[in-house]
Order: structure tokens, then C-alpha cells, then sequence
């Protein structure tokens, strides 16, 4: 059977209708004032899931984990965590841990200190709290650093001490505000891989806000792709980039070509799109398609070829244009294409070989060829 | 760096030859031998050892410290409440009136402070002492400490509270392992600034004060009257003494722990 992405997946208990949803966000609205930040959402997490809230700044994910963690009350609707009602519950009561985008570290507390606190408040006997510590300490590579205090520290060692502190407590789930926002590039690489492995060490259910879709992608097991508070998908990465549900996600997440056109003809589960830029493209995925109205052919520039030869394989599709523009980012090199009728469409070339026999250039003549299951029919 | 001009210089000297002259030529005065306060008579200790026989100045100072310290203490607690209040709750009915009342008396003339205070104590029939004075400075001091608590509030990452509260910090426990600390510096600072400026104040003690509490400084305002006496330069040296070294001790302790700080922020963004 073909899949999508190159991943097989053995943990995936969102396809199973029995299973139980380990978090539950049952028609949650939340208002503040006239602004809607969650709008009637509902989504099902479920236990020892990496769950990633993917958005733009402002779309309500924030508010979300928010309300999760007790520092925002619903407006409406029910938050339900492994079965228990959380509305009335205070943060302070919940047995979730947070871990903030600004790391929130105490600053008048060591290192231990701050990794104390939480297990501290539990009451814990001191000698259980010791050694809960140390394990933390050594759980992120900070044991030598015990005695310091937060400004004492690098970012990335303040994010390590802050993450120690969220987990020390063995939350029901941990929930991760912008966890590598301040981090720089390199950093944020490496410590993505750390946190996907300390998930499967501590088995717990991770929930994590971030923009960045690489981030999201990465680390997640699904990806919940927001806009203005409300849900515009729920699935795996390979899902949300290979068969997006709207346009809107096609464009979100990595880049790519939208064809607007209407239905033309069908034959074999295939269907024809006449497009605005008079072009006609075959398409493989036609259950979708409407009989009437406009429909959107989304398909990715790593799934265009482009070549300065007319294509003999009738079977794909072939658009005419010319070179427009090409950027050379070293493992790949970027061809924008410009058609008669003006639409620049996109094609990423890998380059896998150091030399090629058929190279191009700006204002050559150019065909971009793809298969019709390239891409994916949109209706909205 | 830029090179001081000649200008500079001269506006630099005239300047603090304005601040300081008077005040030294007061110590200068005040290990004058002689009796005569314009006359300079020889260099002697005689008035700081006459100083400590004087009961009445004593029992003066005795009066200010105790006036400042209660007073600076209450008003600490009330101006770090109604910083809480004002920062925190921006949204209870009346906030900017609140906000104006309580910053009143800043700008407030201290002869009408004074006098509102006086009509109150004698309408209200409260006998004028020791209580009134240390009342009428719990009154005025206490926005000074509310502005100063106020601006580090503003600048504080309300997400540390939040941590505190998920980590199981009841809102009462997070205040005190948590809030409190970290503004604490403000509040020691409004507490010197309200302290101090009890210590000082002479119109408002004039106007709230009774027969047996006489603050400091208005048994000086009163000796002066009947003539400066080189007694009264030596307790003026003494208090310039204490506040001057209180000022010093705190900008040196200030400025080591930011030297420290900073070394250990470029230390950590190296390892």
C-alpha cells in the first residue's frame, strides 16, 4: 500500500475508534471582550502523543495551551483531561506543567532551587526531592551547574533548566509555549532531537505551540494547523504536507503552486482542470472534486520537473513558460517559470549530481512536467 | 570619549561650587573653636562633646529616628499594597481616580498637606504628639513608595507568577516565595526613601506636632532662630555623616553587584 511521506508509523492511536482521547477539547470557545481568540474548537489529544499547535502569532494557540493549564477560563464549552472536567480546577491544582516560551526561571533561586520548587509545593520529603533533582539535573546535562543561578546561564542552558523544572514534577502532560523561540538556529536543531527523546524516556504527553512549521513538522506526531481560533486541520506531518485540506494549508506549511480552474472532463478516476491560465491539467484524485464550481490544483515545486525538452510521455502534465527567475541555494536550485498568461509557478530542482548536461537559463524556453498525482484538488 | 571644553568645566565647577559650598563651610563651621559662628576661632571637637550633654537635642533625635522608622515601615506596606493594587487590577471601577489620590500628595504644597492633617486631628479630637507626626509622614511618604514599588511592578515578567502557580504555588505562597523577592530591592528602596524623607521633613512635623515630641529638625529650625549656635553645624555634620555614608554604601553595593552581573552574563554566554 502506498503511503504518504516516507514514514511508517507504528504509534498512531488517532486512527483507532476505540481509542480514548487522553486530552479532550469539547466546542471551546474563548472571548476576550469582542475579540474571539478560540472559536468552537474541538480536538482530541491522546496519551504519550506529541501533539504540535502550528500558527501564525495570534491565531489562538497560545490561549489554548493557556486554558489548558488553568490561567484562562473557557467561555463556553469543556476542557477534559483523562476523563476529569477541568473547568473551576486552579492552575495550582492541575496536573499539567508548563514550560514558558520566556522560560520564567526564578531569578533569586539556583538552579536546584528552581528545579525543587514544583516538588517542593507537593510537600515531598526532602530526601525524595534531592534525589528527584539530581536525576533532572543529570536528565539535561546540567549537574555541574546546580549552584548557579539563572543569569549565570546560556540561553540554551536556561531552557535546559527550564524544561527540567516542568518535567520534575512528572506532569500528566507537559505543555511547551515557543519551547526553541530563543534559541538560535543551530541550537534549536539539536535540541529539537533532545526533546523528542526525552518524550519517549519519560513517556508523557507533550503538547507544544510554536510558528515554526520545520519545528512543528520535526518533532510532532500530528500537527493541529490553526487560524483565527479555529482548527483548520488535525493530522500526521506527512498529511498535513501531501494532502493539506485547504489552500490555506497548503500555503502554511512549505510552499507551493495553486492552479485555479474548474472541472472539464473525467475519465478513470481522473479529472481534467481547465485553469485561468489556459492551461488543462490532469488530476488523479477526483473524489473530491465537484461537478461545478471553482477547484484548486495545489502541487508542490519538488514535484515539478522543469527541462528545456518537450516531454514524450503523454500520460504527464506539461506547461510551457519561461525562466523567470532562478536561485541557487546550494543542495537545490529554485526555477521560477512565468506562463503566458503571467502566473509564475515554482520548481525545485534537487541537485544531486555536481555537473548537469542540460543546464538553464534566465528567459529560456522551459517545460515543467509533473504526474497527475503530483498535486492535490482543493475545493476551498 | 569626548574631551571636557573649557566651558565644560567651568559650568562643571560653578555648579557644584552652588551645591556644596554652603554645606561645607557648615563642617567647617562646626569644628570652629570659637563661639562666634563667623569667626573662625581655631579647630576644636568642643561642640560634638557639648552635643551629648544636650538633652533636649538628644531626646530630639531620639524622636525623629522612631518617627522615621514607624513611619517608614507602615508606609511600606501601604504604598507596596497600593502599587499591588494599581498595577495588577486594571480593571475595577474608579482605577484612575485611585491612581490620581494616590499620587496627590506628591505634588501636593507640604503647608497644605500639613495644615489638612492638623484640621483633621483636631476635628476628629486626636491629641497632638508623637502618633499625629508619625501619621501625618505615613500619609506622605507612602505614594513615594508606591511610584518606586509601582515602576519595578510594571517591568515584572508576570510569567514567573504563572510558573509558580503551575509548579502547585497556592496565589498566597507564589506571592511570598516568589513575588516578594524579586521586588524586594524596590521595596527596601522605598523604604529608605520614605525613612529619609521623615527625617527631614519640618513643615508637616510643624503642623501635626504637640508639646513633648519634637522632632530634630524642628529643634534646629527653633535654635536657629535665637542664633545659629556651632552646636547646631555639629549635629547638621553628623546627620550629613550618616546620610552621606548610607548614599555611598548603597551606590557601592549597587554598582558591585551590576560589575558581578555583568561578568557573570558574559561568562555564561562564553561557556
Amino acid at each position: 500500500m502506498k503511503s504518504l511521506g516516507s514514514i511508517r508509523r507504528s504509534f498512531a492511536p488517532w486512527a483507532d475508534p476505540d481509542a480514548k482521547p487522553f486530552i479532550a477539547f469539547e466546542n471551546v470557545t474563548k472571548r476576550f471582550g469582542d475579540f474571539t481568540a478560540v472559536d468552537n474548537l474541538s480536538l482530541n489529544v491522546y496519551e504519550r502523543e506529541f501533539f504540535a499547535l502550528l500558527g501564525a502569532s495570534g491565531c489562538g494557540k497560545s490561549t489554548l495551551l493557556r486554558m489548558l493549564a488553568g490561567f484562562e477560563e473557557p467561555s463556553s464549552g469543556r476542557i477534559l483531561l483523562d476523563g476529569q472536567d477541568l473547568a473551576g480546577i486552579p492552575p495550582y491544582r492541575r496536573p499539567v506543567n508548563m514550560m514558558f516560551q520566556s522560560y520564567a526561571l526564578f531569578p533569586h533561586m539556583t538552579v536546584e532551587k528552581n528545579i525543587a520548587f514544583g516538588l517542593k509545593q507537593d510537600g515531598m520529603p526532602k530526601a525524595d526531592i534531592e534525589k528527584r533533582v539530581a536525576d533532572m539535573l543529570k536528565l539535561v546535562k546540567l549537574g555541574e551547574f546546580a549552584k548557579r543561578k539563572p543569569h549565570q546561564l546560556s540561553g540554551g542552558q536556561r531552557q535546559r533548566v527550564a524544561l527540567a523544572r516542568s518535567v520534575a514534577k512528572r506532569p500528566k502532560v507537559l505543555l511547551l509555549d515557543e519551547p526553541l523561540g530563543a534559541l538560535d538556529k543551530k541550537l534549536r536543531e539539536e535540541t529539537q532531537f533532545e526533546l523528542m527523546d526525552l518524550q519517549q524516556e519519560l513517556g508523557l504527553t507533550f503538547m507544544v505551540v510554536t510558528h515554526d512549521q520545520e519545528e512543528a513538522m520535526t518533532m510532532a506526531d500530528r500537527i493541529a494547523i490553526m487560524d483565527k481560533g479555529e482548527v483548520m486541520q488535525v493530522a500526521t506531518p506527512a498529511e498535513v504536507y501531501e494532502a493539506p485540506a485547504s489552500r490555506f494549508v497548503a500555503d502554511f506549511v512549505g510552499s507551493v503552486n495553486i492552479f485555479e480552474g474548474r472541472v472539464a472532463g473525467r475519465e478513470d478516476g481522473r479529472i481534467e482542470i481547465a485553469t485561468a491560465d489556459g492551461v488543462t491539467i490532469l488530476a488523479d484524485d477526483a473524489t473530491a472534486a465537484p461537478g461545478e464550481g471553482t477547484v484548486w490544483y495545489a502541487v508542490r515545486p519538488e514535484k515539478i520537473r522543469i527541462s528545456s525538452r518537450k516531454p514524450e510521455n503523454p500520460a504527464l502534465n506539461a506547461i510551457e513558460g519561461e525562466v523567470w527567475d532562478i536561485g541557487y541555494l546550494g543542495d537545490m536550485t529554485v526555477y521560477n517559470v512565468k506562463l503566458t498568461s503571467g502566473l509564475v509557478v515554482r520548481s525545485s530542482e534537487l541537485n544531486s549530481q555536481r555537473t548537469t548536461q542540460d543546464p538553464l537559463t534566465w528567459n529560456d524556453r522551459a517545460w515543467l512536467t509533473f504526474p497527475a498525482d503530483a498535486g492535490v484538488v482543493l475545493t476551498r | 570619549m569626548n574631551r571636557l571644553s573649557r566651558f565644560n568645566v567651568a559650568s562643571l565647577i560653578l555648579g557644584f561650587a552652588f551645591l556644596y559650598i554652603p554645606i561645607l563651610l557648615l563642617v567647617i563651621y562646626s569644628f570652629n573653636a570659637s563661639r562666634l559662628v563667623t569667626v573662625w576661632g581655631g579647630f576644636s571637637t568642643r561642640w560634638y562633646v557639648s552635643l551629648f550633654s544636650n538633652q533636649q537635642l538628644l531626646d530630639a533625635a531620639w524622636v525623629t529616628f522612631r518617627v522615621a522608622f514607624l513611619s517608614a515601615s507602615v508606609a511600606t506596606v501601604l504604598g507596596t499594597l497600593a502599587a499591588i493594587v494599581l498595577t495588577r487590577y486594571t480593571r475595577f471601577h474608579g482605577r484612575i481616580l485611585f491612581t490620581g489620590m494616590v499620587f496627590a500628595p506628591l505634588v501636593m504644597p507640604e503647608v497644605i498637606t500639613g495644615l489638612s492633617l492638623l484640621l483633621l486631628f483636631v476635628a476628629i479630637g486626636l491629641e497632638r504628639g508623637f502618633m499625629t507626626i508619625t501619621l501625618a509622614h505615613i500619609t506622605f511618604s507612602m505614594c513615594f513608595v508606591a511610584v518606586v514599588v509601582q515602576s519595578r511592578l510594571l517591568s515584572f515578567d508576570r510569567s514567573l507568577e504563572e510558573a509558580a502557580q503551575d509548579l502547585g504555588a497556592t496565589p498566597t505562597r507564589t506571592f511570598f516565595s516568589v513575588t516578594l523577592p524579586v521586588i524586594l530591592p524596590a521595596i527596601v528602596a522605598g523604604w529608605m526613601l520614605a525613612f529619609t524623607l521623615s527625617l527631614d521633613d519640618l513643615v508637616i512635623a510643624s503642623f501635626t506636632s504637640g508639646p513633648g515630641a519634637t522632632t530634630l529638625p524642628m529643634r534646629i529650625y527653633s535654635q536657629v532662630r535665637l542664633g545659629v549656635t556651632p552646636e547646631i553645624n555639629a549635629v547638621s555634620t553628623i546627620l550629613i555623616g550618616v546620610v552621606g555614608v548610607g548614599v555611598i554604601i548603597a551606590s557601592l553595593v549597587n554598582k558591585r553587584r551590576d560589575v558581578q552581573r555583568r561578568r557573570d552574563e558574559q561568562a555564561a554566554a562564553q561557556g
